[in-house]
């Protein structure tokens, strides 16, 4: 009985996350266009979606800068994340914590005062801002991701380097780089995907000029949901999909 | 036979942690060649004197000297000196061999001369057939082994070792003691070993330096830290001892009488501490002699006897605590004897106790 009620429960709680996204899914293929009753199978939205180039122009728009903002938090993170664990300097502990501060931090106020600082300096809203904005929120991701990895290291390795003749630059090269590898990929997956879902920063800072997919897709629900849009998202599901499991792999493979 | 121009010498070394002084004054002197181990308990700055003169750790006053040329403020890439970590600290991402061969890439060498060198070191452990293995394929043994080639195939001046063996399991660890040994005859380069462990500083050393709070209590050859020690803290800390608190009564020919928990004796000893001052005599366990005593039998005059109270059978030996008639336990270690297979003490059975003349030591109390 009691084993009965924990599958029960369980079969609950997953079907409740996961139904409004197979019923999402399941009208991407869908021939009825208001998602009334399965109507027959197509493949009618996902071409509509390759004809509608404003939709296609927001996706790349938004891949590049998830790629872009993803790569330079991931440097700079890392360097920081180094510099956290190698070196004892005043204010260490200070700026540790800051970058828990900024995580902790909601994405309206972030928003917000990047607008203010961008507005103060009179800089014109649009790919820059947004590239901008994207690395400042994941650098803390990277950073808190990389360093806990590096804290999980027998210091003695580190010690061992440089008691064998490597100098900062050797030792940095080829052992702290490439011990904390997987954790500097997750590390660019996760800010990636931060970059790519971000609704209320890029909606603060973004100009007319380039649009983003999080924010096209908002303003065309607003007149309720199209089919496409179902289709567009079924194709970053699998996208998303396809991102967890290669970071999963690369954890394995690295332990 | 190795009394060479010394290698590593540490002047007037002080090292403090914050508050803590952790070393103070230390002088210490290393002869080119000497397998030197420090001995002391946890906590008394065994690896701290190690972490200096790696450079891992900077003195706050005093000089480092590595044959002859002052090393104090040198970093740590710079020294000939390595290091074999208790916790091996291999590099995780790398095989053996590239773990071997880092400190050679290092030293910017040739490709061919850099694989002939790692080989070499290889063989040298026995790791040979596990060079393309990485360290989380090894056990812990194997994994010491490769920490060891290493550390050895940049050829320092000095091998620094702390604690190496204790992740070992018994029988492995007596193995790598030898190997250990035997690896230092042949190469030549100095070795300083830390270990807890008395048995092991004594069967491996030249030279053992005892250790306490930071101070060298003792340094000399593990027959003379063992048969000689200096103080009360090296003969307690070295091996069992039973240490005797007496009162010298009055000179006598061959030394003085005491009189030892209510018996009279004669010490026969070269030291000749002033008439009444206080003195230790310090007695190995297996340097005591126990004779049974049969029920009616009176004790010879002058002689000591107790009571056995207890006895441990440790496989070679029998030991056993006697308490005196003072109440003081004294702890005896017997060899068992071919002709007496059966020996064994009951419990409650009267014994006397000697020992040898001139085996005992005496520590003059201050
Ligand atoms: N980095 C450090 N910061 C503060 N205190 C330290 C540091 N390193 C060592 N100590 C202190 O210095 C003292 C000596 O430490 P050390 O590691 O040299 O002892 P040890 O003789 O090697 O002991 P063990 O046998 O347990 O390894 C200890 O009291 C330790 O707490
Ligand atoms: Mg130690």
């Amino acid at each position: 009985m009691n084993r009965f009620f924990k599958s029960m429960y369980m079969l609950m709680v997953y079907l409740f996350l996961y139904i409004p996204v197979i019923i999402l899914v399941i009208n991407s293929f869908n021939s009825s266009k208001y998602m009334t009753g399965w109507k027959g199978f197509t493949l009618d939205w996902y071409s509509k979606l390759a004809s509608n180039t404003m939709l296609l122009d927001a996706a790349i728009n938004s891949f590049t800068v998830a790629f872009l903002s993803a790569s330079a938090a991931t440097v700079l993170g890392t360097l920081t994340a180094v510099t956290l664990y190698r070196y004892s300097f005043f204010g260490k502990k200070l700026l540790y914590a800051l970058v828990y501060v900024v995580i902790m931090s909601p994405d309206i106020v972030m928003g917000i005062s990047l607008l203010v600082l961008f507005a103060s300096i009179k800089i014109e809203l649009g790919f820059w801002t947004l590239l901008v904005s994207h690395i400042t929120f994941s650098i803390p991701f990277v950073v808190v991701t990389v360093y806990s990895r590096l804290s999980g290291f027998d210091k003695n390795v580190i010690e061992a380097a440089k008691d064998l003749g490597a100098d900062e630059m050797r030792i940095f090269k080829s052992v702290i780089l490439p011990m904390s590898l997987p954790a500097v990929a997750a590390g660019w997956l996760l800010s990636f995907t931060l970059s790519l879902d971000d609704v209320i920063v890029s909606f603060f800072v973004t100009g007319p000029g380039y649009e983003v997919l999080p924010l096209r897709i908002f303003s065309m629900v607003r007149l309720g949901v199209k089919p496409e849009i179902n289709a567009l998202c079924a194709i970053i599901l699998l996208f998303s999909l396809v991102m967890v499991m290669t970071s999963q792999f690369l954890m394995r493979e690295r332990k | 036979m190795k009394q060479n121009s010394p290698v590593i010498e540490l002047t007037n070394i002080t090292k403090s942690f914050g508050e803590n002084t952790i070393l103070k004054n230390l002088n210490l002197s290393i002869s080119d060649g000497e397998f030197v181990t420090l001995l002391g308990p946890s906590g008394c700055g065994k690896t701290t004197i190690l972490r200096l003169i790696a450079g891992f750790e900077q003195p706050d006053e005093g000089r480092i000297l590595l044959a002859g040329s002052d090393i104090t403020d040198q970093p740590s890439n710079k020294r000939h000196v390595n290091t074999v970590f208790q916790s091996y600290a291999l590099f995780p991402h790398m095989t053996v061999f590239e773990n071997v061969a880092f400190g050679l890439n290092m030293d910017k060498m040739s490709k061919s001369e850099i694989k002939a060198q790692v080989n070499d070191a290889l063989r040298m452990v026995k790791m040979s057939d596990y060079a393309d293995r990485k360290p989380s394929q090894l056990s812990g043994g194997q994994q010491q082994r490769v920490a060891i080639a290493r550390a050895v195939v940049k050829k320092p001046r000095i091998l620094l070792l702390d604690e190496p063996l204790s992740a070992l399991d018994f029988k492995l660890r007596k193995q790598m003691q030898v190997e250990l040994k035997q690896l230092q005859r042949r190469l030549g380069i100095t070795f300083i070993f830390v270990t807890h462990d008395q048995e092991e500083a004594l069967s491996m050393s030249d030279r053992v330096i005892v250790m306490e709070e930071g101070v060298i209590q003792q340094s000399g050859t593990p027959k003379q830290v063992y048969e000689q020690p200096a103080n009360l803290f090296v003969a307690r800390f070295v091996g069992e001892i039973n240490v005797l608190d007496t009162v010298v009564e009055k000179h006598t020919d061959n030394g003085f009488a005491c009189k030892i928990e209510g018996f009279s004796c004669e010490i026969h000893s070269k030291k000749r501490p002033a008439e009444g001052s206080k003195v230790s005599i310090l007695l190995r366990p297996e340097d005591l002699r126990v004779e049974e005593l049969a029920k009616a039998e009176k004790p010879e005059a002058g002689s000591i006897f107790g009571r056995v109270e207890e006895t441990t059978y440790k496989g070679a030996t029998l030991e056993s605590i006697i308490v005196l008639p003072s109440g003081k336990k004294l702890l005896a270690s017997e060899f068992f004897d071919e002709e007496y297979e059966e020996f064994d003490y009951k419990l409650g059975q009267d014994v006397a106790i000697s020992w040898v003349d001139g085996w005992e030591v005496v520590l003059v109390n201050e």
